[in-house]
Parts: C-alpha cells; structure tokens; sequence
C-alpha cells in the first residue's frame, strides 16, 4: 500500500503561485487528476515525482519525502507529458537502460516483461525516432514500469494516441489499478477521466478542488439543483404532484420525459417513490441528468 | 562510476552532428604544423609556440571542452531527457562522475591525438608527451568547469566563451595573478614540465598549476553535484 500525499503544498514561480495550498492523498487504485489547461496539474506531477521543490508545505510517497531522495525512485515512475526520448536508441535499448539504471537482478528479463506489458515487442529493435507518437509513448509506460513500481504518475497519457491505443492503454491503466498499484493520471479530456476512473482530484487555478467520488462531489454540492429525468405512466400528473413538494425547485417537461430540478437531493430522492405511489403513478425510469464528470466539472470550473 | 550512464552518454554525444564540429580544428592544427615543417629554411621554433601554443593549447584545448563538457549534461538538459536519468535511484555524484568521465576522455583523445600527431611531425617525441599530458590535465579541469556550467547557467557556452576569451585570453595579458585561474596556463606548466621545450611558454610553476586545476575539478564536481541535487525542471502549462 503505498500512498502519494501532499501536505498544504504550495508551489510559486517568483510572482505567479502555480499550486495553492493543496493537501491532498492519493491512494492505490486509479486516480484521475483534472483540471483545465494551465490549471498546475503538471506542477502537482512533478512536485509528486521529486523532480520540483515544494516552496511550502511536504511531499511524501510511501511515507518518504520525495525532494532530494533518488532512493524514492525505487518506487516511483514517471511518464512525462514532454515526448522526451533519446531517439537513436531501440525501445529495447532505452528500456533495458533504464532497468540497468535502476540495478535491477536481471535487467533482460526486466525488459522483455516490460515491453511485453505495453506489446512493444514486434518494433523493440527499431529506433525511436521511427516510431509513432503513441509507440513512443508506450515505450515511455515500458521504460517507466520496468523496475514495478507500487506509484505510477502518467502526465497527459492519451496525448497524441489514436483511439485503439487510447483504449489499449485504459486496459493496461486499469490492470495495474487492479494490481494494487497507485496510479494517477492528469488529463483535460473529460471522456477519458471518465471512462478510466470515478475517483479524482481536481485542480482548478492551482488550487484543489475537490478530490474523490465525482458522483459523491456532485451530491455534496447543494448550492446547485439536481436535475433528473424522469419518465413514469403519467408524466403530466407527476408533474403536477412534484411542483408542490418543497424540495422540488422547478419542473419541465421536453422531449416526452420530465426534467425535475431538485433544491434538496437526499429529500427529494427519499419522496419520489412514496409520493408516485400515492399518485397512483408508475415510475419507469429516474435518471440522474447531471452527475456526469463533465457537469460536476462545470459546476466547479465555474464557481 | 556508472557504465550504463556513460555507455548512454558516449553514443549521445558521438552519435550527433554536434561531433563533427570537432573535427577542423585538430586539422587546421596538423596542416599549419606541416606547412610550418615543410617550408624551407624556417626554423621549429619559430613557428612552434604560436602552433602548440597559441593555437593548440589556447584555443583548440579550450573549445573542445567547451563543446564536449557543454554537452555531456546540457543537451540533456535542453531536450528534457534528463527527467530519465533523475528519475532513477542513482546518487547524484554518480551521474555528474560519469558524465565528466566521457567528457574527459573524449576531450582528451579529441586534442591530445592531433597535438601528438603535430609534435611528431615537427619532431620531438618529448613534446608529443608532454602535449598529451597538458591535454589530459587541461581537460579534465576544463570539462569540470563546463559541466558545472551546463547545470548552473542556461548559457553554458557563452559563459565558457567569455571565460576562455577574457580571462585566459585578454585578462592574463593583463593581470600576472590571473594566469594562476587559467586552464590553459596549468596545461601550458603540465606539459612543459613533461617536454621541457622551448615550444612551450608557460608562465605558472607547476605545483602551482597542478594544485589550482585539482581545486577546479573538485568545486566544478562537487558545484555540479550540489546543483543537479537540487535541480527542479519548471513546471510547464499543460
């Protein structure tokens, strides 16, 4: 069980803050961290991965500081999203450097599992610079997963990859999730947040957030209606039912179903039923219309 | 010591373009020496120092490891593939040794083949070792020197410029104590030592130079180190 936690973290470049006062866990599992363009999902990134001071505030991976201790590295890889790779050498030469690097018993074996992992071995004798963005980009997760690390931080991954790789590499994200491993990944694509991971942490202008469940996020946020759709035997009677409930802000209806604004989610939820019942009215189906990452993401972007 | 950082480092640095710029100035310096040999009724030791010294020593040993000690770390640094090796549980020490160590024998064998080949050809067995022994010296404070630099400085090669041109090229004109800080004065000493040749004029006793070019090595070893400790790469805005 290795842990990736930041402790009132502060991060500033002369005048601009890159990173507010964050605090933050990240546990094992598969973790997304999202934030708009420029928000400091990188700089979170890099103060994770030792390889950026924190000017306020602790890092720690597994309980061990991460600035200025190459030891933590034993633990740790890291996919950057800057495609830095030394061109002239094969993906079997990078990777096997890397497992040498990090003076594992058998770097050979090492490789071979490694390039195995990511199905790089058909062009492992190749050279870098020949490759495609996302053959470069698998070659980077090999290079980063050779020594099997228990933290695995992946800056932007699909960047670049066409939808087969972006779908192969969610499998492999999540079997390496499955394997007990930490593993934190940054996007802007919401889509990709979304198919890989309820749990994230969300950096809006270097501040946190929220960080967890987005479905619970989204239920926590009270200060804002939530909308369901539903459609039952009598749309119109409902309808006619649900206004005068007091939890119930606004009712619509379009496109043959019922849009239903809730002011309060726990009430609301626990009178639906009841009150259809009572009505006389059978309920065919109650669907959150806003608990999408990207609606949660909204309503946090925007307050 | 880490042969897998220098075996990557060595293909780096030969494997790119940037090597070829290694290869007039050892030619310019074997030509002058065969024109300076070949004419006739001109004595060796007339064109001897400018050759061996003014251009050998002064400027041919300087700018190799310019662009060698530059290059070891700086490129990449440059290109970020330095997150690689960072993100590896390698002390510090070890990556900047390893790096100064190619640097080092690259410089070495880049300034002290031409300038054996040189001194054979006007003549002297004694200069040839005594050239590669300044060469071997001067390079490994000089290559010290520049690595730091690339880790310290964004400007490595500008700052090792105006090193190598306004103090040991200008300064030293100047001021007597500033030959005791010049590399290739220490180089000069070193191999004249050695060659004991009118060829060579150097201007700092040994011992002198010997001790001064080890504290160079030790503080651009042990500088780098601390910096690349510390080394944080900015946080680009993704």
């Amino acid at each position: 069980m290795t842990a990736v936690e930041l402790d009132s973290v502060s991060r500033w470049y002369g005048n601009v803050v890159a990173v507010n006062d964050v605090t933050l866990t990240v546990n094992p599992g598969l973790t997304g961290l999202l934030g708009p363009n420029g928000a400091g999902k990188t700089t979170v990134l890099h103060l994770m991965a030792g390889l950026l001071a924190p000017s306020q505030g602790t890092v720690t991976v597994g309980g061990e500081a991460a600035w200025r201790n190459p030891d933590m590295y034993k633990q740790l890889g890291l996919v950057t999203e800057r495609e830095s790779v030394p061109g002239f050498l094969t993906a079997r030469e990078f990777v096997l450097a890397s497992a040498k690097l990090h003076k594992l018993p058998d770097p050979r074996a090492a490789t071979r599992a490694a390039l195995g992992i990511v199905e790089m071995e058909s062009a492992q004798d190749r050279e870098i610079s020949t490759y495609s963005k996302g053959m470069r980009q698998r070659t980077r997760v090999a290079a980063a997963l050779v020594h099997d690390p228990t933290v695995l931080l992946l800056d932007e991954p699909f960047n670049g990859m066409d939808p087969r790789q972006r779908m192969h590499m969610m499998e492999l994200l999540h079997r390496m999730a499955d394997e007990g491993r930490t593993i934190l990944f940054s996007s802007h694509i919401l889509e990709e947040v979304e198919q890989l991971s309820g749990t994230v942490q969300v950096i809006v202008s270097g501040r946190l957030a929220a960080s967890g469940d987005y479905r619970h996020i989204r239920r926590l946020m009270t200060n804002r209606p939530h909308v369901f759709t539903i459609s039952s035997s009598d749309d119109r009677r409902l309808a006619t039912v649900l206004i005068g409930q007091e939890s119930v802000s606004g009712v619509s209806m379009a496109d043959g179903a019922l849009q239903v604004h809730a002011s309060d989610y726990g009430t609301f939820t626990r009178a639906l039923a009841k009150l259809a019942k009572k009505s006389g009215i059978r309920l065919t189906s109650v669907l959150p219309a806003d608990e999408s990452l990207e609606k949660v993401f909204s309503y946090l972007v925007a307050a | 010591m880490n042969t897998t950082v220098m075996a990557l480092t060595a293909r780096a640095l030969l494997g790119r373009r940037r090597v070829l710029l290694l290869l007039p100035m050892p030619l310019v310096l074997i030509g002058m020496t065969l024109i300076g040999s070949t004419a006739s009724g001109v004595e060796a030791s007339e064109w001897g120092p400018t050759v061996f010294g003014n251009l050998g020593l002064s400027v041919i040993l300087p700018l190799t490891a310019l662009i060698v000690g530059s290059s070891v770390l700086g490129l990449e640094i440059d290109d970020g593939t330095i997150t690689h090796l960072l993100t590896k549980p390698l002390p510090r020490s070890e990556i900047i040794l390893s790096k100064l160590c190619v640097a080092w024998l690259v410089t070495t064998v880049a300034t002290g083949v031409p300038l054996a080949v040189s001194a054979l050809i006007a003549g002297s067995g004694a200069l040839a070792v005594g050239l590669v022994a300044g060469a071997l010296l001067g390079s490994l404070a000089y290559c010290a020197l520049f690595l730091a630099l690339s880790v310290i400085s964004k400007r490595p090669v500008a700052v090792g410029l105006v090193y190598i041109m306004l103090w040991e090229n200008l300064l030293v004109g100047f001021v007597d104590g500033a030959r005791v800080f010049s590399v290739q004065q220490h180089a000069t000493s070193f191999a004249n030592a050695i060659a004991q040749s009118d060829m060579l004029n150097d201007t700092v006793p040994v011992v002198t130079a010997m001790i001064v070019a080890a504290v160079f090595v030790g503080v651009g070893t042990v500088g780098a180190t601390m910096k690349l400790r510390s080394f944080g790469l900015t946080g680009e805005a993704t």
